[in-house]
């Protein structure tokens, strides 16, 4: 096989230096496709002299191999830097193109030779319009390194990208313009020139000039939409381009660029354009409106009339669900929409062929429809659901009625009897919903006030996840026990597959077989686990168990990690253990554990392992009591015991004595977080009202100087362990302050609702203002502890 | 991010969406499959605009195709989507004239299938592992012309400067047109 190969070799190193050129450039091509290492030494020489030669081709063959050869080779291509020097000079217009490039991709890491570079060259003479934009492209990465300093009159660099907005190629022009528009922090005053080019390519009866200046337009109109006003007018006629991708673009720019006058006109043109695009595009659109309306809240009415108008034309799912969300957020953020919001929901769900939207709305609708004015005239169009529709629907308008049913007392014996008219129905679901309302409600349905239970019941959210609750219930049901089943018993945790996926860190790969934690990898199964265990079986109920924490190192001869499980006056750490030596056969494994830094714990019990063979993981417990309801930390030691047995690899078999070892694992830490579990609430400004100002604890703290905002946020959330709500632990970057709101419950079962507020000044000192709010002002003291300690 | 201007793929495809010449440079479709896939979706977005005065723009799944037609075939190149699309513009211009040059002007399936060494060298010689070699087509058409040596070929049958003779006729009687 590799004298093969060194007859093509030879034969393309011999081509490389032929006579004709085309030979020349397509050998140097092909060689540096299949070369390596050495072979690439040799023909080094002759790589180099083809990147100064006289034939254009060959130049750029070589040099575009060599781009390619960075990959790989960096350390070869490097050594070129002369040869590629000279070659972007040269007079032909390619070569100059592709040695630019290649020069660029070798001094890329340093900072100060990519700035001479692009000094040099905006200086001098570049000789084709591929040349130019790469320069453009380099230009902007050293203005974007040369850090923030706008203060002192124009950016570097800024006239060379102005003067080249008016250059010959069309490229080039679009090039210059687009880096303007990108450089950060840029002024009106900068993009002006820009958006004036791009203006004109609006214009233009090229189709690929057009759409890329929309495109840019439509970016600069999400951070200066005021720049871009002045392109409305061509904007307009491009509603009507042929091409759909560049109308659809056009009509989200003027949507977010138009002011309030322009609105009700631009809703006519849309209304006329909206049947010609397709699914994909509308969605669009539909987003944008949405944006438009909340901009301008006061438009509310023509804006909603158009997308219940859209709502009842032709479309798939996807699009109707996208305008259905559209009405709800409107509904839920402009007060005023909420009546007309709601009809137009309730004239769609009459005719709607998606089960799921109709659900969707007649959920919605119970929860906002006993809010307005006159909620009796929701009745009809629910009821009718009752009468006309699927069983799903069915089911789901008796538990609007219901929830009507509960929020206005004077309508209580109206719906009872249309409760008691579902009592007749055809499907199960359906049936059952209606006698439950009926008797949670009151079974007489005289005009009285309803429970807070039932209220809490019909409107409160289940915080629990499914999975969970199907595990226990199927617990409850093997397990029968003279108590009714308690729904506070189900674990709120939701453990994804860290477990099952979790591969044993070894040295044989086929040790990577089986994972670490052993037989019961899966979420609450923790729970029968340890209840099987009879020393912790009075532990009670099991608060949280935290992931696992390595002990070991990876590729070592025995790893272990340990799972924390939290009760209320107890903890145990659960040391899963795995041997990765076939040599060896572990027996009476156990863990000594020094709690000499963690003084509140007092060790009461442990459980060995009796066996550890090869690539079989084991479990070993060790129980530890602490002070009940208290959050104590501390710090833990661990050895691992254990009496070794050799093993004979060929047959399996142990001697018969064993030697007494130990081996020394990492030391591990029970902190605050352990103590909160992460649940999520879907909306947190109704459960922070709900919650009540009875304990909540404000207090404002100085976290020093940081790295950067977005690390303080991170560094807070992991040290309470809540869960970040609504997506407020992301940080956009550059911003000088930041809100996140958590959500947690701490043992005991308290509900936990936590609002930061962080503010990052010049100096990068942090400032945070705490305020938390729970059913327990012990714990919203405790939670301040956390914070002030941490 | 500063990097070269780079094309995805140059795709030559026929009125029913069938391929006749392509060369993919991206790692986004590494299977056979996914490469069919996307041109099955790329010819279902197109086919029914018209791309035969002006080359033409779109998006598809975060890239950018420009595109043009001619007779029965379909060309395409495809960038990404932060990609300057009058540069790939110009690649498409390139490719386009180019085939009409070796073709001598019968720019039609029939001539493309039994000239397909030409296609397929001609689309080597614009773009190398994403890198674009060379736009212009008078260049193309020449760098081909002189790298084929098949006696099958109806350009080799001259000697290089009468071939070359023959396209610069061409390349006068399109500006003519």
């Amino acid at each position: 096989m590799t004298s093969k190969v060194i007859i093509v070799t030879s034969s393309l190193m011999k081509d490389m230096n032929s006579r004709t050129d085309m030979y020349r450039a397509n050998a140097i091509r092909v060689l540096c496709r299949i070369t390596d290492g050495t072979l690439l030494t040799q023909i080094e020489r002759y790589l180099k002299q083809a990147i100064v030669d006289k034939n254009p081709v060959v130049a750029s063959a070589a040099l575009v191999s060599g781009i390619h050869l960075l990959q790989t080779n960096p350390e070869i291509v490097k050594r070129w830097s002369n040869e590629v020097q000279e070659a972007v000079q040269s007079r032909a217009a390619l070569v100059q193109f592709h040695a630019l490039a290649l020069l660029h991709q070798i001094r890329q890491n340093d900072r100060l030779a990519v700035s001479k570079l692009v000094t040099s060259l905006t200086k001098g003479t570049v000789r084709s319009p591929l040349a130019q934009c790469l320069l453009i492209r380099y230009t902007s990465q050293v203005i974007r390194e040369s850090g923030v300093n706008t203060q002192s009159g124009d950016r570097p660099f800024y006239d060379y990208l102005e003067g080249c907005l008016r250059h010959k190629a069309e490229m080039v022009i679009f090039e210059a313009a687009r880096a303007i528009t990108e450089l950060s922090g840029v002024t009106t005053r900068e993009l002006t020139p820009a958006i004036t080019v791009l203006q004109l390519f609006l214009s233009s009866s090229k189709p690929v000039l057009r759409f890329a200046a929309v495109r840019t337009l439509n970016k600069v109109a999400m951070s200066h939409p005021m720049a871009v006003t002045n392109c409305n007018i061509d904007m307009e006629s491009l509603i009507s381009d042929q091409n759909r991708s560049i109308a659809t673009l056009a009509i989200t720019t003027l949507l977010k660029t138009g002011n309030e006058s322009s609105v009700d006109r631009l809703m006519k043109q849309i209304t006329n354009f909206m049947s010609d695009i397709a699914d994909e595009f509308k969605i669009v659109v539909v987003e944008a409106i949405r944006s438009l309306c909340l901009k301008f809240p006061l438009k509310y009415r023509s804006l909603m009339n158009f997308l219940s108008n859209i709502l009842r034309e032709e479309g798939g799912f996807e699009y109707k669900k996208a305008i259905v969300d559209s009405i709800v957020i409107l509904i839920r953020d402009i007060p005023d929409a909420k009546e007309s919001g709601l009809l137009h929901l309730c004239e769609f769900i009459e005719d709607c062929e998606f089960t799921y939207l109709s659900t969707q709305i007649l959920h919605f609708l119970g929860n906002e429809g006993p809010k307005t004015s006159d909620p009796s005239k929701y009745i009809r169009y629910i009821y009718n659901r009752v009468i006309l529709e699927n069983a799903t629907v069915r089911a789901s308008a008796v538990s609007t009625l219901a929830k009507f049913g509960a929020m206005i007392d004077s309508l209580k014996p109206r719906i009872f009897i249309l409760l008691r008219r579902c009592l007749f129905d055809n499907d199960d679901e359906v049936r059952d919903r209606a006698t439950l309302y009926l008797n949670t409600l009151g079974g007489d349905g005289s005009v009285v006030e309803t429970d807070k239970d039932v209220k809490e019941f019909l409107f409160g959210s289940l915080d629990i996840p499914l999975t969970n609750m199907e595990t226990s219930l199927k617990n409850y049901i093997q397990n029968p026990s003279e108590e009714p089943f308690e729904i506070n018993s189900v674990p709120r945790e939701v453990k994804s597959q860290p477990l099952a996926e979790k591969k044993a860190p070894g040295k044989k790969p086929t040790g990577l077989g089986t994972p670490l934690t052993g037989p019961t990898p899966v979420g609450d199964t923790y729970e029968r686990l340890l209840s099987s265990i009879p020393e912790f079986a009075s532990f009670g109920k099991l608060f949280k168990s935290s992931g696992p924490v390595e002990l070991t190192e990876a590729e070592t001869e025995y790893a272990v990690n340990v799972i924390k499980h939290i009760f209320d006056r107890h903890v145990v750490f659960q040391y899963n253990c795995s041997n990765t030596i076939p040599e060896q056969l572990l027996e009476n494994v156990f863990v000594i554990v020094d709690a000499s830094e963690a003084e509140e714990f007092s060790e009461v019990g442990s459980k060995p392992l009796k066996t550890l063979p090869y690539d079989t993981p084991g479990q070993t417990f060790v129980a530890f009591e602490k002070p009940e309801g208290f959050p104590s930390v501390g710090k833990f030691s661990n050895v691992l015991r254990f009496a070794v047995k050799e093993v004979d690899p060929s047959t399996g078999e142990a001697e018969d004595d064993g030697v007494e070892d130990e081996y020394q694992l990492e030391d591990f830490e029970v902190v605050a977080a352990d103590y909160m579990v992460k649940v999520g609430v879907s909306n947190f400004r109704n459960a922070w009202e709900s919650m009540g100002p009875d304990f909540e604890r404000i207090d404002e703290y100085g976290l020093g100087p940081r790295e950067s905002l977005a690390e303080s946020v991170n560094a807070v959330i992991s040290l309470l362990g809540m869960q970040p709500c609504e997506g407020t632990e992301v940080v956009p970057s550059n911003s000088r302050s930041h809100s996140c709101l958590l959500s947690g419950v701490y043992i005991g079962n308290v509900k936990v609702l936590v609002r930061l507020s962080f503010g990052i000044d010049a100096s990068k000192e942090v400032a945070m203002k705490l305020a938390v709010r729970s059913e327990d002002e012990n714990v919203s003291d405790a939670i301040h502890v956390i914070v002030a300690g941490g | 991010m500063e990097t070269c201007p780079s094309v995805k793929n140059i795709l030559l495809l026929d009125s029913e969406g069938k391929r006749i010449a392509v060369k993919y440079y991206s790692d986004d479709w590494p299977t056979n499959n996914a490469k069919e896939a996307f041109e099955k979706a790329v010819f279902n977005k197109t086919q029914k605009t018209n791309a035969r005065t002006e080359a033409e723009i779109t998006m598809l799944e975060n890239n950018i195709l420009v595109y043009k037609f001619v007779q029965d075939l379909y060309f395409y190149v495809t960038g990404g989507e932060d990609e300057n699309e009058i540069i790939l513009a110009a690649v498409l211009q390139g490719f386009f004239d180019a085939v009409g040059i070796l073709l001598r002007g019968n720019v039609d399936k029939r001539e493309a299938l039994e000239n397909l060494d030409l296609i397929l060298l001609c689309i080597d010689e614009i773009v190398d592992g994403g890198i674009i070699l060379e736009t212009d087509a008078n260049s193309i058409a020449t760098k081909v012309a002189s790298n084929s040596v098949d006696a099958g070929a109806p350009l080799s049958e001259q000697t290089i400067s009468q071939a070359l003779a023959t396209a610069r006729e061409h390349l006068a009687r399109s500006l003519l047109k």
